[in-house]
C-alpha cells in the first residue's frame, strides 16, 4: 500500500516546479525539465518493482521513443511537439505490446534478463545501422514547434520545461488512477501471492502484460522529452547501463510511492551535476555511497524521509491540539 | 445418475507420482447443498484429490464433470471462472494488503472487470459487498488492518472469505481447522457451516480432526492409499474399524 499522505506536500511541490522558472537560473531549469522527462521512465520500472519485477531493460522503451522522434526529425521532417509527443509514446507501447508477450511469463532473474536481452538487440541495431540512426554518432534532433510554431529564443527553454511539467502532472494523476484500480491492486499482489491470484480466476500474466504496454508507454514518453531536452540522441539510451540507471533512481527516490521516482529522478541530476563538477574523478563512487546509504538506512528511498517527518509532524500537532 | 443433478463427477480419477499412485481410480458424485468431509491418514491422496478438481495437479486418467461439462485438465484459472472455488492449508492471501483489500479483489476477479484500470478498486458496490462478507465471516473489525495483523484462526477464515467472494457452486477447503487453536476449531467450523448453508454451496472439506468430521459433516468419503474405501454417513463409516485402523493408524 503506497502511502496516500500528501495534498499538502504535493501542492507545495506542484507550486514550486511550476514557480521555478521564474526564480532559478536557465541551467538549472534545463536540469530539471530532464529529470521531469526521465522520472515517468523510472515510475515505468518502479511500477514492477512493486510487483517484485525488476527490470533492466526499460532503456529499449526510452530509446524507441528517443528515436521515433530522430526519425521523424530527419525522415520526415516532422517537428511538432503536439504530434511527436503522442506518436512516440504510441511506438513505444506496440513495441512493448509485441516484447510483452513474452516477458508475461517470466519472473524473477529471467524478467530482468530478458528485458536487457531485449533492449541490447535494440542497442546494437541502433550501433550497426548508420545510415538509418548514424551509428555512434547518434542523430540530432531539432527543438520541436507547438501547433507549427517555433517559440521564441528567450522563452523557449522555458516553453520546453512547462511543456514537460505538464506532461509530467498528466502523468502522475493517470498512474495514481492506475494504481488504485484492480489492475493496480493486482500488480502489487502479484509479488505477494500468485497462487491466489489464478486460483481467483485472474490471470497473473494478463497483469502483467497490460503492465507492461503502461510502463513501454511511459518509457517511449520520456524518451520523446528526453530527446527534446538533450537535442541529441544516442544508441546509448538502449544501453543496460541507461536500464541500470532508472532501476538506480528508483531505488533512490523509493519505489513504493507516485512521489518517489519523482524525487529520486530530481535528486539524482542534481547529484550527478554537482558530483561531477566538484568531484569529477569521484562522481561514481558518490552515487555508489548515496546508494548504499540508501540501502543501509531509508531502503524505502527519500521519499520516505519526508513522509517519517510529515508523520512525525502530525502526530504532534494531534497531540498538541489534544493536550 | 442424471449428470444434470450432479455438481462433481469424478470418473477413474488416476494419478501417479514416481511409481506412488496418489489417486486410483477415483469415483465420486456429488450432489447439490451437500457437505462432504473427507478423511485419510497422511499420504492417502485427500490433497491430491483437491489438486485433481481444481487443475493444480493433471490426471493420468479419468475425467472430471462438473455439472455435466467435462472440465479434466483445465487451468485453475478455467476452472474457477467455472464456479470451483478452493481454500489452502497454509492460508494463501496477499500479505501486504488490508483484509479488505484482499475481498475486494476477489470481488473484483468474480465481476470479470478486473482489467479495469482506471475505475478504482474501491467502489461502492463492492465495498458494501466485502463489509458484509467479512461480517458473515466475523472479521469485520480487522477490515483496514493488514493481514499480517490476523490471527492464525483469521487467517483461515479470511483465506476461505477470498474464495467465497467468487460465488462459487462448489467449495473445496483444505483442513480449515489446521493450525487454529483446539478452543476456536469448533468456532471457526461453525461459522464456516452457517455461511456455507445460508449461500447454499456445495463443500467438500479435507479434516484431521474425527470429530469435526462427525460433528458437521453428513457424509464422509475416507481415503486410504489413493482409493476411497468407505463413502457414507459419518457415524457408521468412522465406527468402523478398517476405517478407524487406516485413518489413526494402529488403533
Amino acid at each position: 500500500m503506497w502511502s496516500n499522505r500528501p495534498p499538502l506536500a504535493a501542492l507545495v511541490g506542484a507550486v514550486l516546479l511550476m514557480a521555478a522558472p521564474l526564480v532559478v537560473p536557465s541551467w538549472i531549469l534545463f536540469i530539471l525539465t530532464l529529470a521531469l522527462a526521465k522520472f515517468m521512465v523510472v515510475l515505468a520500472v518502479a511500477l514492477f518493482l512493486r510487483a517484485g519485477l525488476v527490470s533492466f531493460g526499460h532503456g529499449l522503451f526510452y530509446a524507441v521513443g528517443a528515436y521515433t522522434v530522430g526519425f521523424a526529425v530527419k525522415w520526415a521532417g516532422l517537428r511538432e511537439a503536439l504530434l511527436l509527443v503522442p506518436l512516440g509514446t504510441l511506438c513505444a507501447a506496440v513495441v512493448a505490446a509485441c516484447v510483452g508477450v513474452v516477458m508475461a511469463r517470466y519472473r524473477g532473474v529471467f524478467f530482468a534478463m530478458l528485458n536487457l536481452a531485449f533492449s541490447m538487440i535494440v542497442y546494437a541495431a541502433l550501433l550497426k545501422l548508420y545510415w538509418l540512426t548514424g551509428g555512434t554518432d547518434g542523430l540530432g534532433v531539432r527543438p520541436p514547434t507547438f501547433l507549427g510554431a517555433l517559440p521564441p529564443r528567450t522563452i523557449a527553454r522555458m516553453s520546453y520545461y512547462y511543456m514537460t511539467l505538464a506532461i509530467a502532472g498528466g502523468v502522475i494523476y493517470a498512474v495514481y488512477r492506475f494504481l488504485a484500480s484492480p489492475l493496480g491492486y493486482f500488480l502489487k499482489a502479484l509479488g505477494e501471492n500468485e497462487i491466489r491470484i489464478e486460483y481467483s480466476g485472474e490471470s497473473a500474466r494478463r497483469v502483467i502484460y497490460l503492465t507492461y504496454i503502461l510502463s513501454g508507454a511511459l518509457g517511449g514518453l520520456s524518451g520523446v522529452l528526453v530527446a527534446f531536452t538533450v537535442g541529441h540522441i544516442v544508441p546509448e539510451y538502449a544501453f543496460w547501463i541507461q536500464s541500470g540507471e532508472f532501476v538506480f533512481v528508483a531505488l533512490l527516490g523509493g519505489y513504493g510511492s507516485v512521489p518517489g521516482p519523482l524525487v529520486g529522478a530530481i535528486a539524482f541530476e542534481f547529484i550527478r551535476t554537482y558530483a561531477s563538477k566538484y568531484a569529477p574523478e569521484a562522481w561514481q563512487m558518490t552515487l555508489g555511497l548515496i546508494m548504499l546509504a540508501i540501502i543501509l538506512f531509508r531502503p524505502g528511498g527519500l521519499w520516505t524521509i519526508y513522509e517519517a517527518l510529515a508523520g512525525r509532524f502530525s502526530q504532534r500537532w494531534r497531540g498538541a491540539e489534544s493536550g | 445418475m442424471a449428470d444434470t443433478e450432479a455438481i462433481l463427477r469424478t470418473i477413474d480419477l488416476t494419478r501417479s507420482f514416481d511409481m506412488v499412485k496418489a489417486a486410483d481410480a477415483i469415483n465420486v458424485t456429488m450432489g447439490h447443498g451437500e457437505l462432504v468431509g473427507i478423511v485419510g491418514a497422511n499420504g492417502s491422496g485427500k490433497t491430491t484429490f483437491l489438486n485433481l478438481i481444481t487443475g493444480y495437479v493433471k490426471p493420468d486418467h479419468g475425467r472430471i464433470l462438473m455439472m455435466g461439462h467435462d472440465c479434466t485438465g483445465l487451468s485453475p484459472r478455467r476452472i474457477t471462472k467455472l464456479g470451483i472455488a478452493r481454500s489452502f492449508q497454509v492460508p494463501q492471501l496477499y500479505t501486504g494488503l488490508s483484509v479488505r483489500e484482499n475481498v475486494l479483489l476477489s470481488l473484483a476477479a468474480a465481476s470479470g472487470n478486473s482489467a479495469s484500470f482506471w475505475g478504482p478498486l474501491y467502489r461502492r458496490p463492492w465495498l458494501g459487498e466485502s463489509g458484509e462478507i467479512l461480517d458473515r465471516f466475523g472479521l469485520k473489525s480487522y477490515a483496514e488492518r493488514s493481514v499480517a495483523e490476523l490471527p492464525e484462526g483469521g487467517r483461515k477464515l479470511l483465506d476461505i472469505a477470498l474464495s467465497f467472494a467468487l460465488k462459487p457452486r462448489l467449495l473445496l477447503m483444505d483442513e480449515p481447522t489446521s493450525g487454529v487453536s483446539v478452543e476456536d476449531k469448533f468456532q471457526v467450523m461453525d461459522t464456516l457451516v452457517r455461511v456455507l448453508r445460508e449461500s447454499d454451496i456445495t463443500t467438500i472439506f479435507v479434516e484431521h480432526d474425527m470429530e469435526v468430521v462427525q460433528r458437521y459433516s453428513r457424509r464422509v468419503l475416507v481415503f486410504d492409499n489413493g482409493r476411497v474405501m468407505a463413502d457414507g454417513d459419518p457415524i457408521s463409516v468412522l465406527a468402523d474399524v478398517e476405517v478407524r485402523k487406516a485413518v489413526l493408524g494402529r488403533e
